[in-house]
């Protein structure tokens, strides 16, 4: 077994277990604290992917960003963490089957395809790739997100403003 | 060399899990919380993809990183209409949201 394999499997499994955390702890404040490990384990495939800068956003943005902002909102509503109240509907049995349906027919898709490789080596410095690619090929999708980002912060506060 | 069909397992299973969440959870915060796992299933897909399928070029990190951005506008606007809920109807748990005008 490589290091590239262990790090992965280990990475997986960090992942793959505070997943689990977010999605069935009866206490909402655990599962957003638990987005953390989720949201490490999966930089730490980007990195392992080659993709520094992915990865670096990614902390930036979810890790710190978007984990603290929903703690937040934890702390905001329902008097804190709403220890007292119910965290899940009546579709336990079903939720959990379509999830593993779609599981198993993702895995069995993807197991069974072959892969092809494709040409080529990864840039060796990829932040420098994306940002000529940012400002070159993909100038346009890059105007676009900003806007949205912009139209969207200004939505969010419009929304979250109290009403006279 | 880890094969890609492994990254492709783990997003899927990671997938399913923010699925499983959306599906089954009361709360607008934890629904949101599945969103974003589903998302970062996603970028893992294209990142992954982007080193195996077309490691020359850029354009799935690209991806990633736009999807990255448009997760955060999402975030916002979904914990800001979270908090505007509780504003209104004090609660947050989506079964009990069902008035279409107040």
């Amino acid at each position: 077994m490589t290091g590239e394999a262990i790090a992965f499997y280990g990475l997986a499994a960090v992942i793959l277990v505070s997943g689990l955390v977010v999605v069935s702890s009866p206490n909402i404040v655990h599962s957003a604290v638990a987005l953390v490990p989720a949201f490490l384990g999966i930089t730490g495939i980007y990195i392992l992917l080659g993709a520094e800068f992915v990865a670096g956003i990614q902390v930036l943005i979810y890790a710190g960003a978007i984990t603290v902002l929903v703690l937040f909102v934890i702390m905001l509503t329902e008097g804190g963490t709403g220890l007292r109240q119910r965290q899940r509907n009546e579709q336990g049995p079903i939720g959990a089957s379509v999830a593993v349906a779609i599981a198993v027919l993702l895995i069995a898709g993807v197991t069974h395809t072959t892969w092809g490789r494709g040409a080529g080596t990864l840039p060796a410095y990829t932040p420098g790739a994306i940002g000529q690619s940012f400002l070159g090929t993909n100038l346009l999708v890059f105007e676009g997100t900003s806007l949205v980002l912009l139209v969207s912060l200004i939505g969010a506060i419009i929304i979250a403003r109290k009403e006279e | 060399m880890v094969p890609l069909a492994d990254y492709l397992v783990l997003s899927a299973v990671v997938f399913a899990l923010g699925l499983y969440a959306v599906v089954t959870r009361r709360n607008g915060v934890a629904i949101l919380m599945g969103i974003e796992l589903m998302l970062n299933a996603a970028n893992i897909n294209l990142v992954a993809f982007n080193k195996y399928a077309a490691p020359g070029a850029v354009q799935g990190q690209i991806f990633a990183l736009i999807v990255i951005t448009l997760a955060a506008c999402e975030a916002a606007v979904g914990l800001a209409l979270v908090l505007a809920a509780y504003r209104s109807l004090e609660t947050i748990h989506v079964d009990e949201i069902n008035l279409m005008r107040w």
